[in-house]
């Protein structure tokens, strides 16, 4: 395959991803905003979305209000800000349409229509009503294109690349998530444990759809290290770190059996599977929530470089 | 000339008229219009808009940024030719196409013609396509136009004029395929009463051409690597470029993706530097390699004219073509046909007057009211006059650049194009049509898939039927008698 197109496909599936986890990432934030202050409402739930974003910075930059107006059409429709979702899906399709031999009509016919439905939407919010449907369109056309590449793709270096890229995103992306909670979001002199943080932690597991799985796996109202535990160390979930470590490594497997090649990707990639694999919840805790997820995020974007230099990209 | 003195290939001349006159070829597609109410036929329009939009077939109109990205119209009432007039098409492309690249190798070689005298020497060799790179080359199988788009136009049962000659890197194959596809979603139940010949087969030729000219049958290996090279998804035409490469199973390339070692050609892949034999290039003469064109092209591959003049890789088509496909060289088409083939031109030639003539520009500018003038190296239907359409002060302008460059300009009549049934706004009507059939040559011989891409001017009225100027398309149908 050529690299190029590897490329292409490897960032659409980091993209597609990413739209997704910024529309998942919207909605909890919406609920908690939503919340009466006794109830831990609180009032930078919007500010901790753009920290979950890593788009603190930019947002200050452009001296808007920290509203749920203002900073939803940042994270959705900017063209400006390079991760808004219709920046991801502009990219996104775009890679894909340079790279149309290497989808299936069905995959192609899936993000073409995602992105013209997303531009009728225009460049900013007409209003909070429109951001519900946003989302939900974002959220079922990510969802038609796994289903259409999953139902249609050859099993081959194509599918591989893309899905090696979303699990790294998706690697990226819930580390980033745990991490802003444990650092921004309690303020000063409010105890852990709190019903703030009772919250805060389930928003958490709303972000990634795994309230409902939380229950079924622990059986006991939600507790820091618990969430911790399910998102970092818990193969059944499908967006922990663990089991985006499972994805990735099978995938660089996979498409080894075709290369016939392995490089610094793999020996990164089964280090931290590894690291994952022999984790432990209370060592982590002990270590430092925050140290692990820095380092998870560093070494995570290492492996993203890594891919790239062995597959010349 | 207007509508209604053209001929009309379901109703004849006359038009409308006479409605009782249709032809053969068109009794069932008029049965068929005729069952179909306004109501139905609306919705199947609305239904092909909705096919083409999702599957993304658009195309760029350069200096258009509200239209980046813009559907070509697509007309549901098919074009049909009886079998009996398509196989006589069929043999005066075949004649036309083997005259261009037989005319081709002799400029570049012994140049037989132009000691001949047939053709004058000048306007071959300092040809604005005349590659001067290429002299003295010989490509694999001597082939140099092996994908050639032959622009064709009626005037009446029997009269087929050969408009343009695209030698280069002619476009337009993929709807011709697409447009297929659509009406058999569309119809089906047309397509039961209506036996058409398939075009599907296109793709396959296409590929066994580009295979034919490999230099590794030289080298006595494997099957050959061929590639489709693209100027990038900003091109206009980069729809088709992917729906190719798709179709022959080959990759998609960039410049960036290839390079150049030791006079080899390989694309970057995954697995490392892979070998490229035989390039389908979509990119024109002047960007393929900065090192002997354009220096300032990003879009094509230093050395690659080293590598090909080594005989490493074949390019489809043969850089230096152009020179083929010139306007004024057109008109020089049937003496050159009668010299390489010595016959008599099948395909009619449309009568052309040569501005660089002092006495045909006397003509030209004397009736210009009357004429279509062109540009020698233009295409897309830019920097065209239609002398009847035009206004005086249009008219006064044009004089002006034909008095000033009149070896840049050819006229002809301005011919009544054939009309088809099209579905309009306002129900069916007559609109003026041409037909560019895509003609294969490889060492294999040349191929012809039945059909090609009717073009169909959508105001009424007008004979500008390119896509760049508002023009559609039509499936194109070739039916037993």
């Amino acid at each position: 395959m050529l690299s190029r197109t590897a490329a292409n496909l490897y960032w659409m599936g980091r993209y597609l991803e990413r739209a997704d986890f910024t529309a998942r990432l919207i909605e909890a934030t919406q609920r908690l905003a939503a919340l009466p202050s006794s109830y831990g409402g609180a009032g930078n739930a919007w500010e901790s979305a753009l920290a979950a974003t890593w788009m603190t910075q930019a947002y200050a930059a452009r001296g808007l209000p920290l509203d749920e107006l203002s900073v939803s059409t940042f994270l959705t429709l900017d063209t400006d800000n390079p991760s808004s979702i219709r920046s991801c899906l502009d990219t996104a399709r775009a890679n894909a349409r340079s790279v149309r031999t290497a989808l299936t009509e069905e995959g192609w016919e899936a993000i073409n229509t995602a992105w013209l439905e997303v531009s009728r939407f225009g460049h900013a919010l007409d209003g909070r009503e429109a951001l519900g449907p946003l989302l939900e369109l974002v959220k079922h056309a990510i969802s038609a294109f796994e289903g259409a590449a999953q139902r249609t793709m050859l099993r081959g270096d194509a599918f591989w690349f893309i899905n090696l890229g979303a699990a790294i995103e998706r690697a990226d992306n819930s580390a980033r998530l745990l991490d802003v909670k444990y650092h921004l979001l309690l303020p000063r002199g409010e105890s852990v444990g709190g019903s703030l943080d009772y919250f805060q932690w389930t928003t958490i597991l709303r972000t990634v759809s795994a309230m409902t799985a939380y229950r079924w796996v622990y059986r006991e109202s939600v507790k820091p290290w618990l969430v911790a535990d399910l998102l970092i160390l818990n193969r059944q979930i499908p967006r922990s770190l663990a089991s985006c470590y499972d994805e990735i490594l099978r995938h660089l497997d996979l498409l080894a059996s075709v290369t016939g090649k392995r490089g610094p990707a793999h020996r990164l990639a089964s280090a931290g599977h590894a690291r994952l694999a022999q984790g432990n919840i209370d060592a982590i805790f002990s270590g430092g929530l925050h140290q692990f997820l820095t380092k998870f995020i560093s070494d995570n974007n290492r492996l993203g470089e890594a891919v790239a230099e062995q597959y010349l990209f | 000339m207007a509508a209604a003195t053209a001929f009309d290939e379901m109703y004849g001349l006359g038009a409308a008229s006479a409605e009782g006159d249709v032809s053969l070829a068109y009794r069932s597609i008029q049965a068929w219009l005729q069952d179909s109410p306004p109501e139905l036929m609306a919705a199947r329009r609305r239904q092909a808009e909705l096919f083409f939009r999702r599957i993304g077939i658009t195309f760029a109109v350069y200096g258009d940024p509200d239209a980046a990205e813009r559907l070509i119209p697509f007309d549901i009432v098919p074009r049909i030719l009886a079998r009996s007039e398509w196989d006589r098409l069929e043999l005066g492309l075949k004649q036309r196409v083997n005259a261009l690249n037989a005319f081709l190798a002799d400029v570049y070689g012994a140049q037989e013609i132009l000691r001949a005298g047939v053709v004058p020497s000048e306007l071959v060799l300092q040809n604005p396509g005349y590659c001067v790179h290429m002299a003295g080359r010989k490509p694999p199988g001597g082939i140099w136009t092996h994908i050639a788009g032959i622009d064709l136009v009626r005037t009446g049962p029997d009269d087929f004029y050969v408009l343009e000659d695209n030698a280069r890197t002619p476009s337009g194959v993929s709807y011709m395929l697409e447009n297929r596809e659509v009406m058999l979603k569309l119809v089906p139940e047309l397509f039961d009463r209506v036996k058409v010949a398939p075009v599907e087969t296109y793709p396959e030729k296409l590929l066994e051409a580009l295979a034919s000219v490999s230099p590794r049958q030289a080298r006595g290996s494997a099957a050959p690597v061929c590639v489709l090279l693209t100027p990038g998804r900003h091109n206009s035409a980069f729809y088709e470029h992917s729906f190719l490469a798709d179709k022959l199973g080959i990759e998609l390339v960039e410049g960036s993706d290839l390079f150049v070692r030791d006079d080899v050609v390989y694309m970057r892949t995954t697995e490392g530097p892979e070998r490229v034999d035989v390039i389908y290039r979509r990119l024109d003469d002047d960007f393929i390699d900065p090192l002997v064109f354009n220096p300032a092209s990003m879009l094509g591959v230093p050395g690659l004219m080293a590598a090909y003049h080594a005989g490493n890789v074949t390019l489809a088509n043969a850089v230096g073509t152009g020179v083929a496909d010139d306007k004024a060289i057109y008109s020089y088409m049937p003496d050159i046909v009668r010299f390489y083939m010595g016959e008599e031109p099948i395909l009619k030639n449309v009568p052309t007057w040569r501005c660089r003539e002092p006495e045909a520009l006397g003509y030209v500018l004397d009736h210009l009211a009357e004429l279509v003038v062109k540009e020698v190296d233009g295409s897309g239907g830019y920097g065209m006059l239609i002398g009847p359409h035009a206004p005086q002060a249009t008219l006064a302008a044009f004089a002006a650049k034909l008095k000033a460059m009149p070896e840049k300009f050819i006229a002809q009549p301005t011919l009544a194009l054939s009309t088809c049934p099209t579905a309009t706004d306002a129900g069916i009507a007559a609109r003026h049509v041409d037909l560019r059939p895509f003609v294969l040559t490889g060492s294999n011989g040349v191929q012809i898939v039945p059909g090609g891409l009717t073009r169909v001017a959508m105001t009424p009225g007008s004979l500008v039927v390119n896509s760049s100027q508002g023009g559609g398309t039509k499936d194109t149908w070739v039916v037993d008698d």
